[in-house]
């Protein structure tokens, strides 16, 4: 009476071909193309490119259609391609202050060289549902302007050029960059390392983390100095002719958070920074990011570690979905062998109590 | 659109070489964990891409793989990663303990005692044996440095205190080469004598923790104890109801829901040969047990 208890390989391949049925949903149903995707639903490819680590929509947009809209499997679909391809190097520093700003906001100050700019953003819609989108719905077109010419210096320099917020640490120019990606971790990590990190972390992870420092938490009186949004272009410093060339552009989001400020007796005090970066629109990522990593970086700035936002290990160990979705979901694997070890262990120890304490067997069905 | 295109056994060569620097190091530094960069790779964390990573690493043309979850070559993870390396790799795989070369496994040592020449790769998710006791690697990393030990002598103690007995069943910590403390994988206690003195070279792979550690042939493998608590193996106390060997570990395999149970090799491979010499249990074999596929060919 032996009944199989083990999963064959036609099994997996018709588990599969399920899985392949399902995504396509009912076939009377028009089929979801890559462009309605990357261009409706902006938002989901620009967060699986962020976590993803891997700029490029239409592979994004692939990815979420693979993954029938689930986030974290199409952010791995996106990590296991880019884990395969070859590195030329690392790009020039892009240049945020430059960024073509579509929206940016400074909540420290009223109004900023450059001007309070609103762009595309949910802020201030009141969250009714909107029955006209359910079909149909052809959008007004947007309100234009003369595009104005001056710069939009960045909130946080102009603090920096008073010296009211402490600068920001500028690596050697030759310094090799560090890439978590291709050396394993250690801690203490670096700064350069935690912003890696935490810019590949969950978003959710980021945003409780985030969150916990505001009630107390490992709290650090923050204010969002300046959040950007953007197109910013990327250079590569080629050796063959000595130069940088463009390879093109991409969006980015950034926040600059402005948080207590730090000093001693040979120190003037000044502003901390918090600092948040993410591929495409990704204000809620880019603010948590900013939070937290003003948080790890008590031990630096001298401030006790006493909550888990501050807690480079427990933090940096715990932010990247893919790691913690594998290891929580493998326990769908089979565990027989080992359970059967603990069971045998277990049936002992009863036994034991059994006679230690001169009582009826305890219940179990016969063999 | 980008389309992939992959390299033998998927990895690129860069990050192959990378990963033979860490098992190297680990071959010269017998039960120490080494750090490596791990890649994410196409199947998920924590079932098993510690183990592919090595294996992709080592595989080479000419050998022939044999995967292995819970000792059973046709659970469906182990279908998956033979899979997986037939089609990246096109190696030939076998179900044939003493024909493979390199053996990828999950939870189990193959009851066939292993010989020179076969690497045996373990599927390992927490590398570090004192994680449950310090949750720091900072920590956890001088503790190895100093061969500071004592804490986990004191939990088998403690367990002694409690249970009368050492109260962990599998993943069983053991001493290697006299100097690391390793942890096994979450093997069960039953294959720690396995690992001592084996002619095969044993490497242990954990992706979602960056570590490979190794065992080289030949090295000696303590399990923990205490003199008067020596490690004892752990098997039920039956002979497997297909094959009626006694010296095998046994799966219980529940049968209907008045308590009815069986006991059988958790090692599909021996079972079965067993049985095809001619040994039985107090069962035929099963009458719907899907038979592993034709594993012989190449390119599966």
């Amino acid at each position: 009476m032996y009944v199989a208890v083990k999963g064959g390989e036609r099994a997996i391949e018709n588990a599969h071909r399920l899985l392949a049925h399902a995504r396509r949903g009912d076939r009377n149903v028009p089929e979801v193309t890559l462009g309605q995707i990357s261009e409706q639903l902006g938002l989901a490819v620009d967060r699986v490119m962020s976590e993803g680590s891997l700029y490029d929509r239409e592979l994004a947009a692939l990815a979420i259609k693979q993954a029938r809209g689930d986030m974290i499997e199409a952010i791995f679909l996106v990590r296991a391609f880019r884990a395969t391809l070859p590195r030329f190097g690392a790009s020039e520093p892009v240049d945020t202050g430059a960024m073509r700003v579509e929206r940016r906001v400074s909540s420290t100050f009223k109004d900023i060289p450059g001007g309070q700019i609103l762009g595309p953003t949910f802020d201030y819609t009141h969250r009714l549902l909107d029955p006209q989108l359910a079909e149909g719905f052809v959008p007004e077109e947007p309100a234009t302007a003369e595009v104005a010419t001056t710069a939009t210096p960045r909130v946080t320099d102009i603090l920096g050029r008073d010296g009211l917020i402490e600068p920001s640490p500028q690596a050697a120019p030759d310094a090799p960059v560090g890439d978590l990606t291709r050396e394993p971790l250690n801690f203490p990590a670096d700064r350069d390392l935690r912003l890696q990190n935490l810019a590949r972390g969950d978003e959710g992870f980021l945003l409780a983390m985030g969150y916990s420092t505001q009630r107390g938490y490992g709290r650090n009186h923050p204010f969002a100095g300046e959040i950007r949004f953007g197109e910013v272009d990327v250079e590569f410093f080629a050796e063959d002719v000595g130069f940088a060339v463009p390879l093109g552009s991409i969006e980015l989001t950034e926040c600059q958070m402005v948080n207590q400020f730090k000093g001693s007796a040979t120190e003037a005090p000044c502003f901390t920074r918090g600092y948040g970066l993410a591929f495409g629109q990704s204000e809620r990522k880019t603010m948590s990011m900013a939070l937290v990593d003003r948080a790890l970086r008590a031990r630096e700035l001298g401030e006790e570690v006493r909550a888990p936002a501050q807690d480079e290990e427990f933090v940096m160990s715990h932010s990247d979905n893919v790691q913690a979705t594998g290891f929580v979901e493998h326990l769908k694997l089979p565990h027989y062998v080992d359970f059967q070890s603990e069971l045998g262990l277990l049936r002992k120890l009863r036994q034991e109590f059994v006679e230690a304490n001169d009582v009826e067997p305890l219940q179990e069905a016969a063999e | 659109m980008n389309a992939p295109a992959y390299n033998f056994a998927y990895l690129d060569e860069q990050t192959k070489r990378m990963i033979r620097r860490a098992i190297l190091k680990a071959i010269a530094i017998p039960g120490y964990q080494v750090p490596f960069a791990s890649r994410e790779m196409p199947m998920p964390y924590g079932w098993g891409t510690g183990g592919v990573q090595v294996t992709a690493a080592i595989l080479g043309p000419d050998d022939k793989l044999k995967v292995i979850d819970q000792g059973s070559d046709d659970t469906t993870n182990a279908i998956s990663i033979r899979k997986f390396f037939a089609k990246t790799a096109g190696v030939a795989t076998t179900t044939a303990t003493e024909d493979a070369t390199v053996i990828q496994t999950r939870h189990r040592i193959p009851e066939t005692t292993l010989g020179a020449g076969q690497v045996l790769v373990y599927q390992v998710p927490i590398p570090e044996p004192l994680r449950y006791l310090e949750p720091r690697e900072t920590e956890t990393r001088r503790m190895h440095a100093l061969a500071e030990y004592g804490l986990m002598h004191v939990k088998l103690y403690e367990d002694i205190a409690r249970f009368g007995h050492i109260a962990t069943a599998y993943a069983y910590p053991v001493k290697v080469n006299a100097r690391y403390v390793m942890d096994p994988s979450p093997t069960p206690k039953f294959d720690n004598p396995k690992m001592d003195n084996c002619a095969a070279l044993q490497l242990f792979g954990a992706g979602r923790e960056k570590r490979i550690y190794a065992i080289p042939p030949y090295t000696q493998v303590v399990s923990l104890d205490f003199e008067d608590h020596p490690f004892e193996p752990y098997r039920y106390n039956a002979p497997c109801a297909l094959c009626g060997a006694d010296n095998s570990y046994l799966d219980e395999i529940v049968t209907d829901d008045k308590g009815g149970r069986m006991f059988v090799c958790s090692d599909t491979d021996f079972c079965e040969g067993r049985q095809a010499d001619g040994h039985h249990g107090s069962l035929s074999a099963a009458p719907y047990k899907e038979k592993a596929q034709q594993q012989e060919t190449s390119n599966g």
